[in-house]
């Protein structure tokens, strides 16, 4: 299978604070990969650096979409990482508020359209013809996570599993090959959370995008999870299979502490 | 009360050394403030009152009169074209005096929907816009005064100046936003006026550019009157311009970027926007309208000189967009009028006018701070049984 995202020895510094230390990581087409570690271990830091938001002090970041050569995209603004094909959710949800459920879809596409100043004044066959595209488009994937009852009202006004579902259709809405998730099920009750288990994997299947996701909740890490990468300290300590995640001592450690008898 | 006591109640009269008292006064003022004070708790109440009423239902969508006004055609065609027939016969019904001051308000029409873009749809606050309208008035008045261009050859000209101005004030003031970003601009407006002001060997300074042509209509010579009715439906074209411009581009790809930077810049970078682009496009569309207003303006009054171009223009024009509503295209036309033609008409006052002005103003903050109309984003039809 082929390698999509592989970081190599990431590292950010934040003045003298080491936020990342040497962190490697790859994903593989169609899987789902989870990072999860302690607060404060560095998780959001590592998805800000790869989307372009943080610029890292050192290491490279490669993406190889599907049938297409490796790139080296650090330093890239995170509007050209998204064109290149990753998309992301915020773990503070972050949707254009007054807008509409589909509106907020349609600037999903936005980087996949060419419509200018002059193409929206005069409104051509051409750009009446995309914006119908985008429409359909758009609501298409209102459809597939279950909000298209919705898509008139502004975004501000949903409720709060269903602003999440809404990201993440904004997110596949820029037609990635992977999508990086930050807490999905921050703030969900057990039964949105199940739900969304049951919706990642429809993704995956239907959309045919990898998906990196940081998360707390680790009934949904264990069960979704092809591979868990563990940071803790900007430090990577443990990788592998979610039954091996679970007896790693390492892990152990990080999230229980240690006796102080063994130390 | 009290305080207001000596004010209301005594009247001294220094040469006969007596004083009068006025009790009925105090009457008044007890009995008004007792009325305004009940009137203003009952108003905020119904604010309130209405504000948890939405909360408790805020998943359906309302259908309020004035929603149904927007998007229902059958009711908002009537209307439209209506108000197109007034504003068409307007200067036939009513003396030079009325279209020369509709012809005003048109103009800070244009203006506040040229700003709309930049503040209401972009959300970057810009309090310098009238620099901008400067350099279109100054442009034709140079032009015209070092080279004889007519009005029509200029008017795209000092719409494309502006425009590059806008562009060239974007920018440096990029990476600002909010509070920071309003200063740079607020700063640029004041360049703008100061280089005008100052380089007294083009502009000529503080005396400005007197006997500016009024635009010709295929060489014809026109009187006053005719020349009045002119520049109004040239003005009334222009707006009519703008707004079916600027509507197209609220709906538009373009648009839709310019809200997604207000709503949240992070998130609008992070879904693949090229957030230098759409700043830059918003400054310099935003500033394209000042420009072509004010090669009009030039035009309008013959003159132009620096004073006509200070900040409280800008915060003039920045208001229509507030109380209009951000964003609002009808929101905007209509706080132009008001604001425009409530001065106006108040003249009767005289000496109350700026004050009831300005009550008016704080009146409207209190009870709809987001403005007169807000921008109802507009619903696209779905294809309900199409298969993908």
């Amino acid at each position: 299978m082929q390698t999509i995202l592989d970081v190599k020895q990431l590292t950010m510094d934040f003045g003298g604070l080491r936020a990342i230390d040497h962190v490697d990581l790859d994903i593989k087409q169609g899987e789902i990969v989870a990072l999860i570690g302690p607060n404060g271990a560095g998780k959001t830091t590592f998805f800000n650096c790869i989307t372009g938001i943080y610029k890292p002090t050192g290491g490279d970041v490669f993406i190889a979409p599907p049938d297409e050569k490796p790139k080296r995209i650090n330093g890239k603004k995170p509007n050209q990482i998204t064109v290149a094909g990753l998309a992301r959710t915020f773990q503070n949800i972050r949707l254009f508020a007054n807008m509409t459920v589909l509106e907020n879809v349609m600037i999903g596409q936005h980087c996949r359209t060419h419509t200018g100043i002059l193409g929206s004044i005069f409104k051509g066959k051409g750009v009446r013809a995309e914006e119908r595209r985008v429409i359909d488009y758009s609501h298409m994937l209102l459809k597939k996570v279950g909000l298209d009852q919705y898509a008139h009202y502004l975004a501000k006004n949903l409720p709060y599993a269903n602003q999440r579902r809404l990201e993440i259709a904004r997110a596949l809405a820029t037609d990635p090959f992977l999508l990086l998730l930050d807490e999905p099920a921050a703030g969900m009750n057990p039964q949105e959370t199940l739900e969304l288990d049951q919706f990642i994997t429809q993704i995956r299947e239907e959309e045919n995008v990898s998906i990196l996701l940081i998360e707390h909740d680790m009934r949904l890490v264990m069960s979704i999870s092809d591979r868990i990468f563990v940071v803790d300290y900007g430090k990577k300590i443990a990788q592998g299979t979610p039954a091996e995640i679970q007896n790693n001592e390492n892990v152990i450690k990080a999230y229980l502490g240690e006796d102080i008898d063994d130390a | 009360m009290v305080l207001t006591f000596p004010f209301v109640a005594m009247k001294v009269d220094s040469f006969e050394n007596i004083v009068t008292w006025r009790w009925d006064n105090v009457l008044y003022m007890g009995v008004g403030c007792f009325f305004i004070s009940w009137l203003w708790r009952y108003l905020l109440q119904r604010k309130e009152f209405s504000k948890s009423d939405t909360t408790g239902k805020k998943n359906l969508i309302q259908q309020t009169w004035k929603d149904r006004l927007f998007s229902d055609p059958k009711v908002f065609c009537p209307v439209l074209i209506a108000a197109f027939c007034i504003a068409s016969v307007f200067p036939f019904i009513f003396s030079p005096y009325q279209t020369t001051i509709m012809t005003t308000a048109l103009i800070y029409v244009v203006l506040g929907l040229g700003l709309n873009i930049v503040v209401g749809l972009a959300g970057l606050l810009d309090l310098g816009y009238v620099a901008f309208y400067a350099v279109g008035a100054y442009s034709y008045a140079l032009f015209n005064y070092y080279y004889g261009f007519g009005f029509w050859a200029i008017l795209p000209v000092g719409a494309v100046l502006a425009g590059l101005c806008g562009v060239i004030l974007g920018v440096p003031v990029l990476r600002l936003r909010g509070d920071y970003l309003a200063i740079v601009t607020l700063g640029f407006g004041e360049i703008i006026r100061l280089v005008l002001e100052n380089w007294d060997d083009v502009t000529f300074g503080p005396q400005g550019i007197p006997n500016i042509p009024k635009p010709n209509f295929f060489g014809l010579e026109m009187d006053f009157q005719t020349v009045t009715l002119y520049m109004y439906f040239v003005v009334f074209a222009m707006t009519i311009f703008t707004i079916v411009v600027v509507r197209r581009l609220n709906n538009s790809r373009i648009g839709r970027a310019w809200i997604a930077l207000r709503e949240d810049e992070i998130a609008c970078q992070a879904m693949g926007i090229d957030t230098t682009k759409t700043k830059l496009t918003a400054f310099g569309l935003g500033a394209c309208w000042a420009g072509m207003m004010g090669v009009f303006f030039a035009a309008k009054n013959s003159f132009v000189n620096p004073h006509s171009f200070t900040f409280i223009q800008s915060a003039m024009i920045l208001c229509i967009v507030v109380l209009g509503g951000m964003g609002s295209i009808i929101g905007a036309i209509l706080a132009a009028l008001i604001l425009i033609l409530l001065p106006e008409y108040l003249r009767a006052f005289s000496e109350y006018r700026m004050l009831i002005f300005g009550g008016i103003m704080i009146i409207m903050m209190v009870f709809r701070p987001e403005g007169l109309i807000s921008n109802v984003r507009r619903k696209y039809e779905l294809h309900e049984g199409e298969k993908h």
